[in-house]
């Protein structure tokens, strides 16, 4: 089998639209059950949402700049951080994350769609009408005065303040309403998702021959069934305490308080394994390319992987350490919440390896890998001195805490979010995005970040909680807060410095070719974009790293994988 | 051969070192004025929590060395140059005993830490029982303010927590018990413990135990409402004499002056009755804080203003334009009455 080829197709007519007129072209979009078409919609979509709750977080920061500021009233401001969380991890990190899933893993496995593709155009729909229908909540309910029904409760939404008695109006029923549905459409990805990669991939791909974003997005997929569920059940709990007179949460009649924060965190914790093992998939296909070497140790990562899926099911009570737990409950989850820094550490350490003795190759995508394992670092260890309890009934709810879960997912995951999409970006429009528009992007949104959440570990430190409106001048926030506040303004001119650089090279990008990168896995195997078909011909592959077989027949990778 | 200056690593490494600079003198200038620091304890517990902080960050501190330093090496040693030549690199695949060794040694790293952490669990969470005569406080959280019960004391209060210093020749901790009466909020106070939460349903209880005398500022830590911003918390840690004399002045009777029986008469015949206590006259209300000694408190609303008659006077004619969500309404009294109230309230020390 030494003479192992795989057919590549030349480049085809791609079929361009345009010349069909408007209503077409988006009749082509609205009905298709393509899932790069559909991988698209989502990134699209979910890019739109990062604007939104960028635009919302800059008025926080505006709001929070001087102490007793009036920029915004206190029910403005609740409703801007409650839909902030809400739509960066509902309506930005699920869908985009499941959008380069979407787009990429069938590629990756040799296939020629998603396992069910119009469940796939049906989870997307559902996914996206969510999102819409958690932003008509600002002109919804109350009527379109005063902008007043939004979500105000808290991304977390605590009850009893969900309980009509306390929130009354219809901004919770939004929320709740608009994540059920949203959380539907999730589920129908993840399925879609975990039959893709047990039953679609080519021949010759056995499942340790898939790359890791592969592997990865199974555990994703995994986990959303597991965790989507308890969520959509309390929401489903606290629509029925709201209007059917349910006492789940309802305190004054017996309800218990604890069982909805049980709920939300059981659903909540594994949700940032859902949002980062995405992010640790891209950094395991990127880092390799741009190091020139195979990712070392591949069986530890998928076992990591595995030992990750398990343990992240049994951390949630580390966000209740200061509700009252038995000291030997508290002990528990700090034993599970450090132990999983383990197979984290396996990660970041087998990262490193990749790199060690590589030409590593500085392209836009590799920047900001590297920004992501440096940043990674710092948020696995501020999330080891969170585990410490007695540490975290200091920091608990504290701007500390803010640092720690946006180090995660904006230093992890949005930097990789960033780097997937310079990575993926010639695949899917045959054209590549600008270098030197990509090298003043990282470099001024690096540098945002660290103004901005740098000093807000400090600020925690001192004392300031989370979700306040306003703060006294004389606890020594006022100046941190400030140059928080800056950095947010520096971060934002790199998100719009990325938006140019996306319409610019979406028109006047270089031709790409199948393959800019010398990359290794299928999806660089076709065209760019791909024909709707994907691969001419199905694929056959002997290794991890099929196309490094082709490009070194001296050589290849399955001489060596055991 | 010359090598080239690599410029975005130079341009990376000058960034951070300026930004950690210009950071520095604000970060370490705050610290020092900062009046709610976790990084300062004053009390037992919060002595506990320090040193076991200082040993986490220690070890994190360390791990945080080591990693950064390989990335950086690796970053720096590893770049493609232009004179590299035009093939791939050796390809490694893994090793099994590296692997094994950055299993292990994390391994044994999280069983010190763990069991440091689990002593100091124990320690601060199971304290002995409280004994005869040792303080014991009920807190209950309100949207948006708190309600301190000394039961054995006979004394209802807000916002200002009064206890006494507790030495370590002559311990004598306070315990407190955390109740909720509408939704969750959270006791925190970074100088003298850590937080715990006061939940509907569901009592908590911690203890404090306080070296130095002292006021201490904390807050609400739980978002709980348009208000939560504003609960505020003031602990006044006293020495035995003070509190003593504290106790005895608020187990006096409200003070009744003919001076300003036009303003209680105002209070107790309207709406203010239903939900504020003064003791000695009809007012029993218990929605909000009790006024019996309204003006041995340095603040009103929770902290949100200092108490002084000019303040009171803006309160009673509109709670909402100092504290945005107080569920106090404004009771459309007349300027006049208003005056008369307010003269009424400034004398009840």
């Amino acid at each position: 089998m030494a003479d192992q080829t795989l057919p590549i197709p030349g480049p085809t007519e791609i079929p361009r639209i345009g010349t069909a007129g408007f209503s077409e072209w988006l009749h082509s979009w609205i009905v298709t059950v393509d899932h790069k078409k559909l991988g698209i919609l989502y990134v699209a979509y979910s890019l739109f949402f990062l604007l939104v709750g960028g635009v919302e977080a800059m008025c926080i920061r505006i709001q929070l700049m001087f102490p007793h500021n009036h920029f915004v009233s206190p029910q403005v401001y609740d409703e801007l951080f409650t839909m902030h969380g809400t739509t960066m991890v509902f309506l930005v990190g699920m869908p985009i994350l499941f959008g380069f899933a979407n787009y990429v893993v069938p590629l990756m496995v040799g296939a020629r769609d998603m396992a069910f593709p119009r469940l796939n155009a049906l989870s997307f729909w559902l996914t996206a009408f969510g999102g819409i229908l958690l932003y008509f909540s600002f002109v919804g309910g109350f009527g379109l005065y005063g902008m007043g029904s939004a979500p105000d409760v808290g991304w977390f939404a605590y009850a009893p303040l969900t309980a009509k008695a306390f929130t009354p109006g219809h901004n919770t029923d939004y929320w709740a309403l608009a994540l059920i549905v949203a959380g539907f459409g999730t589920l129908g990805t993840a399925i879609n998702l975990v039959a893709t990669i047990i039953s679609m991939r080519c021949r010759g791909m056995t499942l340790f021959r898939m790359p890791l974003f592969v592997w990865l997005m199974l555990a994703v997929s995994g986990l959303t069934l597991v965790t989507i569920t308890p969520l959509t059940a309390a929401q489903v709990m606290l629509l029925i305490d709201r209007y059917l007179g349910g006492h789940f949460f309802d305190t004054q009649a017996g309800g218990s308080a604890l069982i909805w924060i049980h709920f939300f965190w059981i659903f909540g914790h594994p949700e940032v394994y859902v949002l980062v093992l995405p992010a640790f998939g891209i950094a395991s296909e990127i880092i390799p390319v741009f190091s020139r070497k195979a990712i070392f140790g591949y069986s530890t990562m998928v076992g990591a992987t595995i030992a990750i899926f398990f343990i992240s099911l049994a951390v949630w009570a580390h966000h209740m350490f200061t509700v009252g737990l038995t000291s030997v409950s508290i002990a528990f989850f700090v034993l599970a919440t450090m132990v999983i820094a383990v197979p984290t550490g396996i990660k970041i350490f087998n990262w490193l390896a990749t790199m060690w003795g590589g030409r590593l190759r500085f392209d836009t995508p590799m920047l900001f890998c590297v920004a992501f394992v440096f940043q990674f670092v710092i948020a696995g260890l501020t999330g080891v001195i969170l585990a410490v309890a007695p540490w975290d009934w200091e920091l608990h709810n504290s701007y500390f805490v803010i640092a720690h879960f946006h180090y995660v997912l904006v230093g992890a995951i949005v930097f990789n979010i960033f780097a997937a999409i310079y990575y993926w970006f010639p695949k899917v429009t045959g054209r590549m995005m600008s270098e030197k528009l990509g090298k003043w992007h990282f470099w001024v949104f690096f540098a945002g970040f660290h103004l901005t959440f740098d000093p807000m570990h400090v600020v925690g430190l001192l004392g300031m909680p989370r979700s306040i409106y306003t703060y006294p001048a004389n606890r020594g926030w006022n100046t941190l807060n400030m140059v928080i506040s800056i950095g947010a303004f520096v971060q934002a001119i790199g998100v719009l410095i990325f938006v140019w650089n996306l319409i610019q090279s979406l028109r006047h990008g270089k031709e790409a070719g199948n393959d800019p990168w010398d990359a290794w896995t299928l999806e660089w195997a076709t065209p760019s974009p791909p024909p709707p078909y994907n691969f001419a011909v199905d694929p056959v592959v002997r290794s991890r790293r099929p196309l490094w077989d082709i490009k070194h027949p001296d050589d290849p990778d399955w001489k060596y994988e055991e | 051969m010359k090598r080239r200056p690599n410029l975005p690593l130079i341009r990376s490494g000058v960034f951070i070192l300026a930004t950690f600079f210009v950071a520095l003198p604000p970060a370490l200038g705050a610290v020092a004025r900062a009046s709610a620091n976790t990084l300062a304890p004053k009390s037992t517990q919060a002595h506990e929590i320090f040193s076991l902080a200082m040993f986490a960050l220690a070890i994190v501190g360390g791990i945080f060395v080591v990693v950064e330093s390989l990335l950086t090496y690796a970053v720096i040693k590893f770049r493609r140059r232009k004179t590299d030549p035009d093939q791939e690199p050796p390809q490694v695949y893994g090793s099994l005993r590296i692997e094994l060794a950055w299993t292990v040694i994390p391994i044994l790293i999280v069983i010190v830490l763990f069991l440091t952490t689990a002593r100091i669990i124990f320690a601060v969470q199971d304290p002995p029982p409280p004994k005869n005569g040792d303080l014991q406080v009920t807190v209950v959280g309100h949207q948006f303010w708190w309600e301190f019960r000394y039961p054995t004391l006979g004394i209802v209060t807000a916002n200002e927590l009064h206890i006494p210093v507790s030495t370590r020749q002559d311990p004598d901790p306070t315990y407190l018990t955390l109740l909720s009466a509408d939704v969750d909020h959270s006791f925190w106070v970074p100088e003298l413990a850590g937080k715990t939460d006061l939940i509907p349903n569901h009592p908590n209880h911690m203890w404090i135990s306080p070296h130095k005398p002292g006021v201490y500022y904390g807050q609400c830590a739980q978002f709980c409402g348009t208000g939560h911003a504003n609960m505020l918390l003031t602990v006044y840690v006293d020495t035995p004499a003070q509190f003593a004399a504290w106790v005895k002045s608020q187990r006096r009777p409200a003070v009744d002056d003919p001076a300003v029986a036009a303003g209680r008469h105002i209070f107790e015949m309207d709406a203010c009755a239903n939900c504020h206590t003064i003791n000695g006259t009809t007012a029993h209300g218990t929605y909000g804080p009790d006024l019996t000694h309204l003006m041995s408190r340095a603040t009103i609303g929770a902290g949100v203003a200092a108490n002084t008659a000019a303040n009171l006077r803006e309160w009673v004619k509109n709670p909402n334009s100092l504290k945005p969500g107080a569920h106090m309404p404004a009771m459309q009294l007349t300027n006049q009455q208003i005056d008369e109230v307010v003269a009424y309230l400034t004398t009840l020390h």
